[in-house]
């Protein structure tokens, strides 16, 4: 499969990342985000081959980040070349709101895991560690980003914002290249529900990676860290610009 | 920090040299491991790259060169490449090319070295293991085919999809729908996680225990259970769920779950990886990986309308059985394969009966005996069977049925190519269908009152299994004879003289006797003084540990932990009973390959010397087992 054209509508419209992240360095409040926008962030035409990336995943008490809270953060760095396990970070965390029987049936993390987990506050300076200079990679972005957002909203009393790849979206492209029948059915799915990880499991089956777990953060965080790798090796190239990819 | 990456570990866990570290250690190393993916066709290695990790293959398939270009070796999941620089400290030597789409878990340096100083398992592993596995790959790669070598897991696609017993139908099959997937894994009624917290929960761990499956179902059942039958929607699914099913290992062979598939008559079957719930897996992924084998000839008997029908399909089991010895598999996989196109046969032929004849009055179970029940059956054989009617059976009412049913599968098993039972031991004849209690008391009152004679043409309801029905009864029976007969010295001495009867073709000096005349003169017979007296000493050997299994293999090994046999016997029976009768099956299918009609006599003079060498080890093992049996059971 040739890899993907560039489309000059992606890259005009493509964000100016290290230029809003010098804007809210000015904007910002406190420390903690002075700090993490401080750290910049590489160029949209950094090749893809030298962008360092984490791959990120939460696990909620819902879909909806007005109403549901995260209960565990797994992160994975890496690039092109190597997965870093050994730098991985994984969080347990008590939700500011309610968990529901639904989704201790899902995550299997239990009230009483939660009463002794920390709250995301106490950690937000590890996670914006782990995550400042380096580019986010997730699997459907209308949940990683604006549940951070939110909680840090609370927190430090100003949201976040950060630059991320969307694997789900990746796929999606190639879904629209390929033919049109699948395409609305994977809008269909996008639309009010949950991407279950489910979705996940299947775009990683076309690429032949192994079967792994749903529903843990750091797994999933792994799975689409190697996700990702699959579909820069299939669909585009080490030397594609990040400004492609990203939003 | 480090934090453990469940995924990685559980699957090294899973191959040597890890799976022998203890818990701690893989943590550690699951915690380090650096991961890349190499699209099929990509280099990961070039002669001259420093080798800074120890690279082991989570799945797909790479190729390893010479400088040359010459190939040097093929590994697959749970391979591990990189050792011999690592343990050099000089540049790679080989280069090394994905074949497949490839994921690599690379173990850092560090790591290896450490676990290269201190654990002595890991450190042998890798210093031997690099030149056998190359002989293993080699061989495997040169003869075996993917069906024969593949495993389970590598079938999954998906973790499994789930849903609680309570769930209502309709979201169900919502839940089908969305997943896209044609089978459910049902789940006890969510168990009290609320409250146990624990380890399992805090370490992540999402695998699924096998014991909260409860049941499964299939699309076929929504149409079948569900829609043909009117069924409320917003029922629990649990009303319409199999409950209990048969499940399949992860490590099993792939035609392993095709012969479990077969033998129940399922489409779907849970895989399990150690206990926990991995996938599904159906029949029709199994059978898109190949089309000619065997179970594609099973799964067209089923549409067969007609005995005629039936008998055109034969051409195709001949054709099966070619293929299968071509590709080398071993007499266990072929006999239990062919076993199950001759169950499979009998089950649609009994399928046909039932439409001719009406629904049975009462249930019933349709035995096979001999070679078919101890899935060790090869081409053309002949039928032995019976038929266990429930206890409730009346002859006068119920007789003609059965009569008319076991006439009707008796001879359309002829017609499909199994000879009638020249000791008439066939459902056809009266005496051998009858209710439960009296096959008991047939069978309690051979081992009570053994007579040599009498057990000598017998001894093939010794080997006895459910082939269609009730197969209930035939377990019944199976628990019932190993109970007696292993309290019963003087059956069982009886049955070790007749073991002794046929001798294994050898001279004083350990030269080939020969047929001295008829048709097969300067042959052996390779069934009547190889394979068949074998089984009888391990069916008496099995008989005496009260083992429940049929099949000579599975026998061996329950003798062995009886502790009837020692582990080196076992081993000495097991690979003589396996050579000759691969001997047997490949001279049968050389003889349907040219269009012969296959028989068991072959000529040694014409086997290679080193053929001919082990032939005359493998009756060397016979004959001694023969002396051992005698002495070991006097009565």
């Amino acid at each position: 499969m040739p890899a993907l054209k560039r489309s000059r509508l992606q890259s005009v419209h493509a964000p100016d990342w290290p230029g809003i992240f010098k804007r809210l360095e000015a904007e910002a409040t406190g420390p903690l985000l002075r700090d993490f926008y401080a750290r910049g962030t590489v160029s949209g035409d950094t090749p893809i081959a030298d962008v360092p990336f984490v791959a990120l995943d939460l696990e909620t008490t819902g879909m909806n980040a007005e109403r549901h809270g995260i209960v565990s953060i797994g992160l994975v760095p890496f690039t092109l070349a190597r997965i870093r396990c050994a730098e991985s970070r994984y969080w347990v965390l008590r939700p500011r709101r309610p968990l529901s029987d639904a989704s201790i049936a899902i995550h299997r993390i239990t009230h009483e895991d939660l009463r002794r987990a920390p709250d995301l506050g106490e950690i937000l300076p590890d996670l914006l560690d782990a995550m400042a200079g380096r580019i986010a990679v997730v699997h459907y972005r209308g949940l990683e980003r604006p549940f951070l957002r939110r909680a840090v909203r609370e927190r430090l009393g100003q949201g976040i914002e950060f630059p991320v790849v969307d694997t789900m979206e990746l796929e999606a492209r190639v879904h629209r290249r390929w033919k049109n029948g699948s395409l609305a059915r994977f809008f269909a799915g996008l639309v009010g529900r949950h991407p279950e990880s489910i979705r996940l499991a299947q775009s990683r089956q076309r690429y032949h990676l192994p079967l792994y777990g749903a529903h843990h953060a750091l797994t999933d965080a792994l799975a689409s860290a190697e996700l990702m790798q699959a579909q820069i090796a299939w669909r585009f190239s080490p030397e594609t610009p990040l400004r492609e990819i990203w939003h | 920090m480090e934090v453990e990456q469940i995924e990685i570990r559980n699957h090294l866990q899973q191959h040597l040299p890890f799976s022998e570290l203890p818990d701690e250690r893989l943590e550690e190393i699951s915690g380090q491991v650096e991961i890349a993916y190499f699209r099929a066709g990509s280099k990961v290695f070039s002669v001259g790259d420093r080798v800074t990790d120890l690279s082991y293959v989570r799945s797909g398939a790479v190729e390893v060169y010479r400088r040359s270009g010459e190939i040097y070796n093929r590994l697959g999941e749970g391979d591990v490449f990189g050792q011999l620089a690592l343990m050099t400290g000089k540049p790679a030597r080989f280069s090394v090319r994905a074949i497949e789409d490839t994921l690599i878990y690379f173990i850092p340096e560090a790591v290896f070295r450490s676990l290269f100083d201190e654990e002595e398992s890991f450190a042998e592993f890798v210093e031997v293991e690099d030149r056998t596995r190359l002989r293993q790959a080699a061989s495997e790669q040169a003869t075996a085919s993917e069906f024969m070598t593949m495993k389970v897991s590598k079938l999954v696609r998906l973790p499994p999809i789930t849903v609680t017993e309570e769930t209502e139908i309709r979201q169900a099959a919502a839940r089908m729908a969305e997943s896209q997937v044609s089978s459910l894994i049902i789940l006890a009624s969510d168990p009290a996680r609320d409250s146990s917290g624990g380890p399992e929960a805090e370490s992540g761990s999402v695998r699924i225990d096998e014991a909260e499956m409860t049941g499964i179902v299939t699309s076929e059942d929504m149409v079948g259970r569900v829609l043909a039958k009117g069924l409320a929607h917003d029922l629990p699914v649990r009303d319409v769920m199999t409950r209990d099913p048969i499940s399949i290992d992860a490590g099993a062979f792939l035609f392993e779950a095709l012969l479990i598939m077969l033998r129940n008559n399922v489409h779907y079957v849970p895989v399990l990886d150690r206990g926990k719930l991995y996938g599904v897996i159906d029949l029709a992924d199994v059978l898109s990986l190949e089309t000619q084998n065997s179970l594609f000839v099973v799964r067209s008997i089923f549409l067969q309308n007609s005995v005629e029908e039936l008998k055109a399909l034969l051409p195709n089991v001949g054709a099966s059985f070619v293929r299968m010895v071509n590709e080398d598999a071993n007499s266990h996989m072929i006999g239990s394969a062919i076993a199950a196109v001759g169950r499979s046969f009998k089950q649609r032929l009994l399928e046909l009966g039932h439409e001719r004849f009406g629904p049975p009055p009462v249930p019933y179970c349709f035995l096979a005996l001999g070679s078919m029940a101890r899935d060790e059956q090869i081409m053309y054989s002949d039928q032995d069977n019976a038929m266990v009617l429930h206890d409730e059976f009346d002859p006068k009412l119920h007789g003609p049925y059965f009569k008319d049913l076991a006439n009707f599968v008796c001879d359309g098993l002829a017609e499909v190519g199994y000879r009638y039972c020249k000791g008439d031991f066939m459902a056809s004849n009266k005496r051998w269908r009858k209710p439960l209690q009296a096959w008991k008391d047939e069978f309690e009152h051979w081992i009570q009152h053994p007579k040599a004679e009498a057990l000598l043409h017998g001894s093939v309801f010794f080997d006895l299994d459910g082939a269609a029905g009730e197969t209930r009864m035939a377990d019944e029976l199976k628990a019932f004879v190993a109970e007696r007969a292993s309290q019963s010295p003087r059956f069982l001495a009886c049955l070790a003289r007749n073991a002794q009867n046929r001798t294994p073709p050898l001279g004083f000096f350990k030269d080939f006797v020969l047929e001295k005349s008829g048709r097969y003169q300067q042959t052996v017979n390779l069934k009547r003084r190889g394979t068949a007296p074998l089984v009888d000493v391990i069916r008496v050997h099995a008989l005496a540990s009260a083992s429940q299994s049929q099949n000579s293999f599975r026998r061996i090994e329950d003798t062995v932990a009886a502790g009837f046999l020692t582990s080196g016997m076992a081993a000495d029976l097991r690979d003589a009973l396996e050579f000759i009768s691969i001997i047997r099956i490949r001279h049968q299918a050389a003889a349907i390959e040219a269009g012969r009609s296959p028989d068991n006599n072959i000529d040694p003079e014409y086997l290679p010397s080193l053929e001919r060498r082990s032939l005359k080890d493998a009756f060397t093992v016979l004959s001694n087992a023969q002396k051992f049996i005698k002495f070991r059971y006097r009565g």
